[in-house]
Formats: C-alpha cells, sequence, structure tokens
C-alpha cells in the first residue's frame, strides 16, 4: 500500500475497509514518529468521527477513505492550528480551510496536522516551536522546510498523500530532500482561504505525493475558484489526469544558465546528470535560456515576503484569541510582551526586517524596489514560455543539510531557496520530482511550467516518472537502538 | 550604517512591530538584519525606470460580491479562543500608561 | 485681519446592509456586543476580504454628487497600526489611488455662493468599539477596557476637504450640506449623534501678509454645533498665541465638550508610521464610464438644487423650503402634492404644522409615514370648502396616519361634517341670543368684541362641526336685525 492507487484498488477489490487502511497508516505513524516527530497532533477522536460519517457517503467519492496530512497552518474545524507557533498553541479554529472542506467532500480522512517552520518561514522545520521534524532518510539532517512534516510523513509511509504550502520553495525543498513529489500551483489556482497567510502575493497550497497520479488527484479536489479568496482564479480548471502517459516527445525544455551555475554542487549535479539522459530518452529539445533577473530574486523575495508577512502578522496581539502574556501593566506592554514571548526568533527576525522595509524612509528604496524587480523576473519567465514548454533546473542546490548546520546563518539559510524562489515571484507552478541519491541523501529535480499549464507539467512529470520511479523506495525504519 | 545608529533602528522597528526584545536579541537582529541588507543592496543596480511595480499577480479586477447578509458566528465559537473575556467582550489592559496621566 | 484657514475630513457611515469586506450585518445599534462578527471582521488567522459591491456603489455615488472625477483604476492599500480595536493590526483603505478625486461642494453663504473644493473620497472599514472601564470611562482614568467588533470592518467613505473654508459657520453649514447630500442619495443616515457622520478638523490662521500658519487638527467633534464652536474656541486660541509673539505648534487637540475647549493631546500620541503598501489580498477596482453612467441615473435632485427652486421659483420662504428639504421623502411628496394642488402657501402650511408636529409627537422621520398626496389633498380641499373645520380635519388627518383608514369614511362614520344647514344653526343662534341676555345688549351697546363669546357658545353647542366663518356671519345678521 504505497499510493492513493493502490488504496483505491484495494477498495474496489474489496480487499480491505476504509478503517483498516487508516488503522494500517496509525500504525506507521506510531513506529516512525519517535524517530522523525513528522506530526503535531493527530487527533483520534476526529479521525474516528470522520470514519463514521465517511460510511454515509457514496464510495466514488475521489478520494473516498484516503488518509491524508496537513500542514498545521491551514486551519482545521475543532482541531488545534498552532502553525508551530508559542502564539497559536491551543488555538482552536471555528471553521475550516476551504481546501479542507473540499477534502473532506472528496471522501479524504484527515489523519493529522504536520510540523512546519513557525508561520511557515525556514527552509528546514527547524524553526518548529514544537521540536525539529528529522529526514527519515538520514535522522541528523533536515527533511527541508517549511512544509518538513508533510513532505517526512510521506516520505515514510506515515500517510499515502498530505498537503503543503509553498511561498519560497516550502513544497518543492523538503520534496527534493525527502525523495517524494511536491507541487506548487499557479498562484490563485488554489483557494487560500484558510491558510494561515504568510506572504499574501506568494503563499499557495499544494500536495506532496509519491506518484504523480495521485498528486494529480489531489490537485483536481482542491484546485478551483473559491468566491471566498478574491485572488483566486475564476476560470474553470481542466482535467489534471486524462493526459498522464501521453508522450512528451518534441516538447522543449529550457535550460537556465543561472540556475545551473551558481553555487549548485557536485553532488547533485552529479545526480541529475542521469535525469538528463531520461529526458533526452524522452524525445525532449533542450534549449538553453537566460533568466538574468534570477540573480536578485533572493532579495526581491525577502524584502516582499518579510513586508507582507510583518502585516499579516500583526493579528496576533493577545486581544482575541491566542497567547497572551498576563500581568502586564498596560495594553503596550501586554503587545511586546504577547509577541516577544509568543514568537520564535526566525519570525521575530523577519517581522523587524519586514517592518523596518516599509517603513518611512525605506519604502522605495526596498519594497518599491522589489516590487518592479519582481516583474522583471515576472516578464522574463513570460518571454521564456514562449519559447520553451518546461523550465527545468535542480530544486536545491545543496544536499539535505544536517540538523543545526545552518540555523546561526540566516543569510545561508536563505540562499538554500535560490531556485525555488524566482518560481513565486513570477506566480508560475512548478513540481520537485525525486532524481535519485548521492550517498543514500535524496536528490531532486524541479519542472516549472507556464501560467496555469499544470495539466501540462503533470503529463511531463508522469513522462519522467516513467523512467525514475522512485515511489516504492522508503527509507529503513531505524532500529529503536538508533533513535 | 554605523553599529550603533544601527541598533537604534532595530529598536525604533521592533517597537513598530509591537515586539519586545532582550538586549542580545537587539544585538544578534542589529548584526544579522545588516548583513541582510547588505545582500539588497544588489537591487540598486538594476535599473528600473521604465518597469511598473507588480501589485498583483493575476491581471483580475473588480472581485466583489452581493450586499446580502449572512449568519454571524454563533457566541459559542466567537469566545472560543479568547484570553480574557467580560460581559461578552474581549478585556484588555488600561490602554494609557499610569505615568501618562 | 487674521483669516481662518479650515480644512475637514469628514467620514460617513455607508447604509449597506453587509460590512465592507464580509457579509456580517451593519446593524449595531443596540445590539448586544460580539453578535454580529465573523471570523473575517474578528481578524481570525487564514481569513480573506471579499469586497461589498454596493459600498463602491455608494462611494461612487457620492462622488458623482460632489462633482469628482471617478477614478478608472483605483485600489486598496493596508494601513499598519497595533490598537485593539483593529481586529488585523492593519486597517483595509486607500491611500494614493481613491475611488474619486477633485470635486466640490457650493454653499451660499451670506447671500454668496462659495465653492469648497474637495481633495478626495476614498473608501475604508471602521474599527470596533471601546469601552473604558475603571476608576472613570474615559481613557485617562480607565483599568482596563473592553472590545465590541459589531462596528468593526461597517464601510465608511472618507472626504477630505482642501483648506477652503474660512470661518466656523462656514465650516458647519459645509457639513450641514453634506449630511443633506449623503441622506438625499441614501447611502448614509449621515447621523452625528449616532456616529455615522463624524467629523475632524484642521485649522490654522493665515497672516495679513499672506503667510500660512501652523495646522492643528481637532477631534472629538461631535455635533454641527460642537464644530462651530470648537473652531471658534480653536481661532482665539491661536490668535492670542500670535498676537503675544508664540508659535503655534503642529498637534492634534481634543474638544473638550463640557467645559467648551480643545484640550492638547501632546505626548500621547507620537507621529505614527503607517508603512501602507497595496493590499495583496484583493484585486483592484477598473470603473468604467458605463458603470458611472448607470450609477449617475440613480442620483436624485439633490437639496441645493431644490431649496433654490423652491424659494426663487415657488415662491417659498427660506425658513419653508429649509423645512421641506430637510428631508429627500418629504420634498419628494411635496413635489408630487403640487401637482394635484395649487395653493403652495396653504400646502406648506399644512405641511409645517400639521404634519410636523405629528412626526414631532409621535417621534418619527417623514420616510415612516404612510401618506398619500391625493389624500392629504382631499383633507386640505374638504377645509377650503368649509366641510370640515380645521380642528377637525387635524384630527381625521392624524386618524389617517395612524391607521390608514381613508379620510373621507372617517369623516362620513363619525359624522364630522361641518353643519351647514342653516335653519338648524339659526335654531341654535336663537338659543344662544336668549340664553345671553347680557352678551347681546353689550354687542348693541358696542362692544362687538363680544361677539367671539357668542361665536364660543354656538361652536359648543354644535360641538365645533361648525364653520366659524358661517356662525359668526349669521350671527351678526341676526344680531342686526335685532
Amino acid at each position: 500500500m504505497k499510493s492513493v492507487k493502490d488504496i483505491k484498488k484495494l477498495y474496489q477489490n474489496k480487499e480491505l475497509k476504509v478503517y483498516e487502511v487508516v488503522e494500517h497508516y496509525l500504525k506507521q505513524i506510531e513506529e516512525w514518529e519517535p524517530n522523525i516527530h513528522a506530526f503535531l497532533n493527530v487527533p483520534y477522536k476526529e479521525i474516528e468521527a470522520q470514519l463514521t460519517s465517511l460510511k454515509e457517503e457514496p464510495s466514488d467519492l475521489p478520494l473516498y477513505g484516503i488518509p491524508i496530512a496537513i500542514k498545521d497552518n491551514m486551519l482545521t474545524k475543532g482541531i488545534t492550528t498552532t502553525c508551530a507557533s508559542k502564539i497559536l498553541e491551543n488555538f482552536i479554529p471555528p471553521y475550516d480551510a476551504t481546501v479542507v472542506k473540499r477534502l473532506k467532500k472528496a471522501g479524504a480522512i484527515i489523519i493529522g496536522k504536520t510540523n512546519l517552520d513557525e508561520f511557515a518561514m525556514g527552509s528546514s522545520t527547524e524553526n518548529s516551536a514544537f521540536g525539529v521534524t528529522k529526514n527519515p532518510w538520514d535522522l541528523d539532517r533536515v527533511p527541508g522546510g517549511s512544509s518538513g512534516g508533510s513532505a517526512a510523513c510521506v516520505s515514510s509511509g506515515e500517510a499515502p498523500i498530505s498537503l503543503g504550502s509553498d511561498t519560497g520553495g516550502s513544497i518543492r525543498l523538503p520534496a527534493s530532500f525527502t525523495s517524494v513529489i511536491g507541487l506548487k500551483p499557479t498562484y490563485g489556482l488554489v483557494s487560500r482561504y484558510g491558510l494561515v497567510a504568510f506572504a499574501s502575493s506568494l503563499d499557495q497550497i499544494g500536495p506532496f505525493g509519491r506518484r504523480v497520479e495521485d498528486v494529480a488527484e489531489v490537485l483536481q479536489v482542491i484546485a478551483g475558484h473559491d468566491p471566498k479568496d478574491s485572488t483566486s482564479s475564476p476560470y474553470n480548471i481542466p482535467n489534471y489526469l486524462e493526459n498522464l502517459g501521453k508522450t512528451v516527445k518534441g516538447w522543449k525544455v529550457g535550460i537556465p544558465k543561472e540556475l545551473w551555475q551558481k553555487g549548485v554542487s557536485e553532488e547533485v549535479l552529479k545526480v541529475l546528470e542521469k535525469s538528463f539522459e531520461v529526458l533526452k530518452n524522452l524525445g525532449i529539445e533542450t534549449v538553453e535560456i537566460s533568466l538574468p533577473s534570477v540573480d536578485y530574486a533572493l532579495s526581491v523575495y525577502y524584502i516582499i515576503a518579510t513586508s507582507e508577512a510583518s502585516s499579516n502578522l500583526a493579528r496576533y496581539d493577545g486581544v482575541k484569541y491566542g497567547y497572551r502574556e498576563n500581568n502586564t501593566e498596560d495594553l503596550i506592554s501586554m503587545y511586546k510582551a504577547t509577541r516577544g514571548k509568543g514568537f520564535g526568533s526566525e519570525v521575530k527576525r523577519r517581522i523587524i526586517l519586514g517592518t523596518y522595509a516599509l517603513s518611512a524612509g525605506y519604502y522605495d528604496a526596498y519594497y518599491l524596489k522589489a516590487a518592479k524587480v519582481r516583474n522583471l523576473i515576472k516578464m522574463e519567465f513570460e518571454e521564456a514560455f514562449k519559447k520553451v514548454d518546461i523550465i527545468v533546473s535542480p530544486t536545491s542546490p545543496i544536499l539535505p543539510f544536517k540538523i543545526g548546520e545552518k540555523i546561526s546563518d540566516p543569510l545561508q539559510m536563505y540562499l538554500t531557496d535560490i531556485m525555488t524562489i524566482p518560481v513565486n515571484l513570477a506566480g508560475i507552478p512548478a513540481i520537485s520530482m525525486p532524481a535519485g541519491f548521492y550517498n543514500s541523501l535524496p536528490v531532486g529535480i524541479q519542472f516549472m511550467g507556464n501560467f496555469f499549464s499544470e495539466d501540462k507539467l503533470l503529463q511531463f512529470a508522469y513522462a519522467y516518472q516513467e523512467n525514475i520511479d522512485l515511489s516504492d523506495k522508503f527509507p529503513p525504519l531505524p532500529k529503536k537502538e538508533e533513535k | 550604517m554605523k553599529e550603533k545608529d544601527f541598533l537604534l533602528q532595530i529598536r525604533k522597528t521592533a517597537h513598530l512591530a509591537r515586539l519586545y526584545l532582550t538586549s542580545e536579541e537587539e544585538e544578534l537582529y542589529a548584526k544579522q538584519l545588516q548583513d541582510v541588507l547588505n545582500y539588497f543592496a544588489k537591487l540598486q543596480e538594476l535599473n528600473t525606470s521604465d518597469v511598473e511595480p507588480m501589485a498583483h499577480v493575476l491581471p483580475l479586477s473588480n472581485i466583489w460580491r452581493e450586499d446580502e447578509v449572512s449568519e454571524s458566528m454563533n457566541q459559542e465559537d466567537v469566545f472560543k479562543n479568547a484570553p480574557d473575556l467580560e460581559e461578552n467582550c474581549f478585556k484588555i489592559p488600561r490602554i494609557m500608561k499610569r505615568d501618562e496621566e | 485681519m487674521l483669516k481662518p484657514v479650515i480644512g475637514l475630513e469628514v467620514h460617513a457611515q455607508l447604509s449597506t446592509k453587509t460590512k465592507l469586506f464580509c457579509s456580517c450585518s451593519t446593524n449595531h445599534d443596540n445590539v448586544p456586543p460580539n453578535t454580529n462578527v465573523c471570523p473575517l471582521c474578528m481578524g481570525l488567522p487564514g481569513v480573506l476580504p471579499v469586497l461589498n459591491k454596493k459600498a463602491v456603489e455608494y462611494a461612487i455615488k457620492t462622488g458623482i454628487a460632489l462633482n469628482c472625477k471617478i477614478s478608472s483604476y483605483s485600489k486598496f492599500d493596508r494601513k499598519n497600526y497595533f490598537y485593539p480595536d483593529l481586529p488585523k493590526g492593519y486597517q483595509i483603505s486607500q491611500y494614493d489611488l481613491p475611488i474619486a478625486k477633485n470635486g466640490y461642494l457650493e454653499l451660499y453663504v451670506d447671500g454668496e455662493t462659495k465653492r469648497i473644493r474637495l481633495k478626495r473620497i476614498h473608501l475604508e472599514e471602521d474599527a470596533g468599539k471601546l469601552l473604558h472601564m475603571g476608576v472613570g470611562d474615559r481613557l485617562a482614568e480607565s483599568d482596563y477596557s473592553l472590545v465590541d467588533f459589531n462596528r468593526a470592518g461597517i464601510p465608511l467613505i472618507e472626504i477630505v476637504t482642501e483648506p477652503d473654508i474660512n470661518s466656523p459657520k462656514e465650516a458647519r453649514l459645509f457639513l450641514q450640506e453634506l449630511r443633506f447630500i449623503v441622506r438625499y442619495l441614501g447611502i448614509s443616515s449621515g447621523d452625528m449623534e449616532k456616529g455615522s457622520l463624524r467629523c475632524d478638523a484642521n485649522i490654522s490662521i493665515q497672516t495679513e501678509e499672506g503667510i500660512l500658519g501652523t495646522r492643528t487638527e481637532i477631534k472629538n467633534i461631535n455635533s454641527f454645533y460642537s464644530l462651530e464652536k470648537a473652531l471658534e474656541y480653536e481661532i482665539v486660541r491661536q490668535s492670542e498665541i500670535l498676537k503675544n509673539g508664540g508659535e503655534i505648534i503642529q498637534e492634534t487637540r481634543h474638544w473638550d465638550e463640557k467645559n467648551q475647549r480643545t484640550v492638547s493631546l501632546r505626548g500621547k500620541e507620537e507621529a505614527e508610521d503607517y508603512r501602507y503598501f497595496p493590499e495583496p489580498d484583493l484585486p483592484p477596482l477598473l470603473i468604467s464610464e458605463s458603470m458611472v453612467e448607470e450609477i449617475k441615473k440613480e442620483i436624485p435632485r439633490l437639496s441645493q438644487e431644490r431649496r433654490k427652486y423652491y424659494i426663487t421659483t415657488l415662491g417659498l420662504s427660506p425658513q419653508d423650503a429649509e423645512i421641506i428639504v430637510s428631508e429627500r421623502e418629504l420634498s419628494d411628496f411635496f413635489e408630487e402634492t403640487i401637482k394635484i394642488y395649487n395653493n403652495i402657501k396653504n400646502l406648506v402650511n399644512w405641511i409645517s404644522g400639521e404634519i410636523l408636529n405629528y412626526l414631532n409627537d409621535n417621534k418619527l422621520e417623514f420616510k415612516n409615514l404612510k401618506i398619500e398626496p391625493s389624500k392629504f389633498v382631499k383633507i386640505i380641499e374638504m377645509v377650503d370648502r368649509n366641510e370640515i373645520t380645521r380642528p377637525t380635519a387635524r384630527d381625521v388627518l392624524r386618524k389617517y396616519l395612524s391607521t390608514q383608514e381613508e379620510p373621507e369614511k372617517i369623516i362620513e362614520k363619525e359624522g364630522l361634517r361641518v353643519v351647514s344647514d342653516f335653519s338648524y344653526l339659526q335654531e341654535v343662534i336663537q338659543r344662544v341670543i336668549s340664553d345671553n341676555e347680557r352678551a347681546v345688549s353689550d354687542w348693541k351697546k358696542g362692544k362687538k368684541q363680544v361677539i367671539n363669546f357668542l361665536v364660543g357658545q354656538v361652536m359648543k353647542e354644535t360641538k365645533g362641526r361648525a364653520s366659524l366663518d358661517i356662525v359668526k356671519n349669521l350671527l351678526e345678521e341676526t344680531l342686526e336685525k335685532l
């Protein structure tokens, strides 16, 4: 039982019942959690309730009886949603995020809330207030971030699929570090209603899975217009499954020289050589392209994302919900103490940076400038997609790093996102596919597509998967002494 | 920017953001953020005089709804996560500092 | 002469059914706290704003009525600051691309027309309410406060004038006219007491040489009267300082209604850095000319135009015109009624007398009345024809207004027609004459006023249902013959 496809077959052939499948995954969670801590919350009572109500539903729902893990920055009604932060440690939402509603309507079982970098700010899941998640392939290493928990649980087999969020690479990087598939859809394709906002113009929710078909199934359920999200695309969505398996012969694949030159480690390049062979065998044509503005992408991202975040996180003030520091003399002291204690240091660092970038005297030089360069980046991608169908790059310039290695140097940590960030700035979709291992450490390859071209992107990823298929490869469960 | 000036900037910014920082945090952030800001200086290299700032990713406009009332949140949900309540209102400490009277 | 230079910043709460960015009801009068709230207007994690189309239409309507240019491209921005009545820690407002700009309002002051230019009109959301508890109920004395979010998110329009106003009286007239306009348009109840119309003022003194002085801002103005008083006070205060060679400090001052003076808020507020940036959760507004045209069609003739028409063309006195114009519905009613009744002076008399009295007695506004022009006119005409007396008519009108029963039916049912049966009247007159010998002989002796007493006696007998004039005439005739 590895993928959604497998589980569906088991149900179809009446080999297993839903509660048996759920039990299987709960057992996996029990075995793996002491090692990797991918989950913040496995709500057994609510799972029972979901199983009961599922009995009333038709069994041909698209995700009927499929367990799915949800990153803990998406609101689940009645189930604590913490964003891995002390400031929301006991927060119980009164409503479901739109994606959660759609998944439930499709028959999926929410099996747990996964760990993340606090408020999705980070690239390693080390910034969680409730403990770091470990990479199932090497417990001394990070699973990537910020959706580390969602990636690790699919990687280890604790869940067949999960949802993450991606603002600067937070789905794709952990997918690449843990050898699973992670998709960031086009901005506006998936509703952000109920996703705790980090950077409003960059955030997107996306699926993790072991197989492209599974990722496509989830996307089919969660994508599409939501009147509750004014930035969600009003257009009809295509069928993401019907082109899977069709040939990609003759497709043009862009190789952006800027993303292959700078700082990509030898190890990563070595593993990706095989990917290039695969692509050649698919009959595609490589085209060298240039995206000169991606050199500035990191700066643009950290200015815009932190600016928006500093504003989005202002609501955590201890007045209406969440943590409040008591025994304070007056309101301002309460605000400062609550936020000073409730937020972790990466979050505070980014709030300060964003507040600074927006403040009087600095707005033009930072925020406004970044917004202009962002447009340049977007235009370069638009130009490139006139010439090519897909753009390819490594997902990460480096192998998964050790826990604690980069945590004290923020700038170094930010540099791990250098391949993924330009995608969010432009708003285009991208997927990270497992490309292989270097000394047992996973390496991922990133495919980018044009706006709202997920059907093509998935078709391409599927073709790639037919030649490099790591969906059967699970990390070995560590022996108990190795904890 | 001079170190001491930047530290003052950090303090001012922390106040704007209503964040309490210990003096260690102030110094640490001042140094880390100075590095990051120096990195941002690169942006000034680019000529953007002819470029519009991107305000929205998708070319959407006039997204709005009809003026129809929907049911409000039930009271249990409103106050479920409230840190402090009195008479169905959210209770907060005195707004003005005592020495400002 | 030192010339006051005044600018006003007015906020009007829109009378839409729902809030600006969520579908909660805007009803917050006598509603228990925190009952018209939802995750959006409470600023819960994960929520997103959805714009109320009607609020946009109302803002455009106001812009057109105030002669503004309606922007073809407009957007929202975040104004970031911390305050407990602001649930998200930022207010969604409009910064550099407001929905309307460069308009004007014409005032008639002391016989002259003056144009007050309007800089801009924009949409923004209202904040919640704070209740200060503890020793006193003012901010400075409180031990703690309570927050109610019912009001949070209600749509506001902010109207900013250029500093074209030059006297406290002008400021008051401007605000009063603005109130008429928003009420006529039906976009706001414009009620200063209830807080649906709010005003802050900026004032400076321009020296004889024409040098502009330093501005102070005045807040906490709660009525038209306070606006005028506060500005008068401030002019005196600033003039004194300048006369003594001092400097005006740029600051915000609070109008202290109780002590009728402005008080400095210095030290309590530092210049806030709002860190405005474009609202990423809301796409911009592209307002087409056809949309503007459609909305323009809905604009009724406004109070200024009607007032002018009533005075110059219909010949109403300014006071009477003011009464008719005071509510759009009343003005509409008046205009309907004069189509079927010619005696405008009489009509105005009836309106300012009977109808206004009824409204005052029952604490109603005209728009609450169910009154048809034809029925109203019927009553008036019956009085004109002496078919009923004026006092009777008053009662009939009131009954009609409260029960909606047809005036004619009321009159028939209760037999209220004037007694015009002459023979019956003669009988009554004979009786009165014979019962009041003393009065009759007084009259004969030349005390002509006594007739009023005799008329009164006849009226008493006929239970007031005789026509006063007819009775008087008949009495006189009869007395003469004696």
